[in-house]
């Protein structure tokens, strides 16, 4: 180890490590549902910027992206559909109810729409709002990054498995 | 459905291959929300189109009979969300219809002017997003800085960025806030330079011309015989718009012009688009200059509710403010269709009162779900990129399609 004290070498444990570079670059799945959608584009947007916390790459394919953000009412239709995305996703990945729709079903207590996303994928950080500003879904961002750096590997409940989602 | 799915399986009597079917959506970039297309090709060109909805179907129509009159405005709100304020434009103007009263001239003003401002946001989200499908990144960030301005004015006024249900039954949530004026004027000043920015990005562009000019064109019969309406009609030539032909709200006391084009094509969408967003200003500006002053609800307290201070000091009015928040505006039993133009066209509710305080039926007729119903005809015979410059065109909200 004779010399290393002189060269720009840092040491840290691979665990955080990761956590670091995980909560610093969060790829979203590029995939909106309804009006909360427009408010996750003015996040990404020149005025708020999701890009200054690393979130701003947004991505077409789920099997690129590790954290999805359910923006909007999500419909029975649309249910079992939520849940093939988020399958398809790489491992660790995260999941934010953006809205009051996709945390509780909102104003929307009704037979169409599904009484909150958590029902079918077991969400991080929920955002209230209807819809939530932007700032709001900053303030998302940033509990699911402290929740990664702190450890938090994503929940793994007992979630209905994708047949049984297409069944309700 | 049947006739769809033999032009999907059928075997190409030349080749004998079939065509490939593909599925475009429900999660694509370019749908626009949540819009599932089934796609059968022989190549690259499209053979047969299907549009499928109801993925974002919400049930709005039939949660509006649960509450009462005022309530039902939140709901309107979530349908096309690019413009919320037009969409409870229509609704109070049909509620007004039935209960057979009038709002005073400066609230007419203000709804004018506050529907126009989000015809701008919603053509806004449109130039950014449609620029974005054909692979243009940078109009989405200039549109949505210009955007943000008009929520910000919304949010003075409502309190709220999206969804503000400002429009009430007989007035406004409450009158323009103190400052709105400067702050509107300062907009209507800088938005002109925005508009010959985009202009300056977009129309000089050789790939934004070479994907536009000429892509799914459609006559002025059949998109009349779609149902079309607003935008997309006029870029096919029909001088239709419900501003003109029948005003609602002044819309009589206005100077605007009605852009129309004639070749019916993507590219003339967008110029209709282009030059509406200018009459939009030109109609705000007349409205802010020549706001009368006075009352900005209708007088009495049966239908527009007394304000707090007054409740304090009135038993009267506190009894009238309890009746209408728990039973609701007494409507007289009746029925009755309002429209106006929106930004995507002719939004119009068809409201049946049966005397309660709660509407028994409201039926709601989006102009995006007759306009996606053009995209099979558009996209016939076309290459599959093309597709994706329809829908774009098209201008959909699926929240407006599936309700």
């Amino acid at each position: 180890m004779a010399g290393v004290e002189d060269r720009p070498i840092l040491f840290a444990s691979m665990k955080k490590l990761a956590q670091w570079a995980q909560s610093g670059s969060l790829w979203p799945a590029q995939f909106g549902l309804a009006c909360c959608a427009i408010e996750m584009m003015a996040t990404a947007a020149s005025r708020f910027d999701l890009s200054r916390f690393g979130a701003e790459v947004m991505r077409a394919s789920p099997r690129q992206a590790d954290v999805m953000i359910v923006a909007g009412r999500v419909c029975q239709k649309m249910a079992p559909i939520v849940r093939e995305l988020y399958d398809q996703m790489p491992e660790p990945k995260w999941v934010i109810a953006m809205g009051a729709c996709a945390s509780v079903g909102g104003v929307f207590n009704n037979y169409a729409v599904v009484q909150g996303v958590d029902r079918v994928v077991p969400v991080d950080v929920y955002v209230p709002g209807c819809p939530p500003t932007p700032e709001g879904l900053l303030e998302a961002v940033m509990q699911l990054q402290k929740k990664i750096r702190m450890g938090g590997r994503p929940m793994a409940p007992e979630m209905p498995s994708p047949e049984e989602v297409a069944r309700t | 459905m049947a006739e769809i799915e033999t032009t999907f399986g059928q075997v190409d009597p030349e080749t004998g291959l079939k065509p490939m079917v593909i599925n475009l959506g429900p999660q694509h970039p370019s749908t626009h929300g949540v819009l599932r297309v089934r796609l059968a090709l022989d190549g690259e060109q499209v053979r047969a189109c299907e549009p499928i909805i109801g993925y974002l179907h919400t049930g709005i129509e039939k949660n509006c009979e649960d509450l009462t009159f005022n309530q039902a405005i939140t709901l309107t709100d979530r349908m096309d969300y690019l413009s919320p304020i037009t969409n409870n434009f229509g609704y109070v103007l049909g509620v007004e219809k039935l209960l057979g009263v009038e709002v005073p001239k400066r609230c007419q003003y203000i709804r004018v002017m506050f529907a126009e401002l989000s015809r701008i946001a919603s053509h806004l989200v449109w130039l950014g997003t449609s620029a974005m499908d054909m692979g243009a990144m940078s109009p989405f960030f200039y549109t949505m800085q210009q955007r943000e301005q008009i929520l910000d004015l919304i949010e003075m006024s409502a309190g709220t960025r999206m969804n503000p249900s400002y429009f009430r039954v007989g007035g406004l949530l409450n009158d323009l806030p103190p400052g709105f004026e400067e702050k509107l004027r300062a907009f209507l000043d800088g938005f002109p330079r925005w508009l010959q920015e985009y202009y300056n990005l977009l129309d000089r562009n050789p790939i934004w011309l070479e994907r536009l000019k000429g892509t799914a064109p459609i006559t002025a019969e059949q998109a009349l015989d779609f149902g079309w309406t607003g935008p997309l009609l006029r870029a096919c030539g029909v001088p239709r718009d419900l501003r003109k032909t029948n005003p609602y709200s002044s819309y009589e006391d206005f100077e605007f012009e009605v852009p129309i084009e004639t070749d019916g094509d993507v590219y003339a969408r967008y110029h209709v688009r282009m030059r509406e967003m200018q009459e939009s200003l030109k109609i705000v500006r007349q409205a802010i200059d020549h706001l009368p002053e006075g009352e900005w609800h209708v007088p009495g307290w049966k239908i527009y509710p007394p304000n707090k201070a007054e409740i304090g000091r009135n038993m009267e009015a506190l009894i009238y403010h309890f009746k209408l928040f728990t039973e609701g505006i007494r409507v007289p039993a009746g029925e009755v269709y309002s429209a106006v133009e929106g930004p995507k066209g002719e939004i119009g509710y068809f409201i049946v009162s049966d005397g309660s305080g709660k509407p028994y039926r409201v039926r709601v007729r989006g102009p995006s779900f007759y306009n996606l119903q053009a995209l099979p005809t558009l996209v016939q015979d076309k290459i599959l990129a093309d597709v994706v410059a329809a829908i774009g065109s098209i201008d959909i909200v699926l929240g407006e399609v599936d309700r």
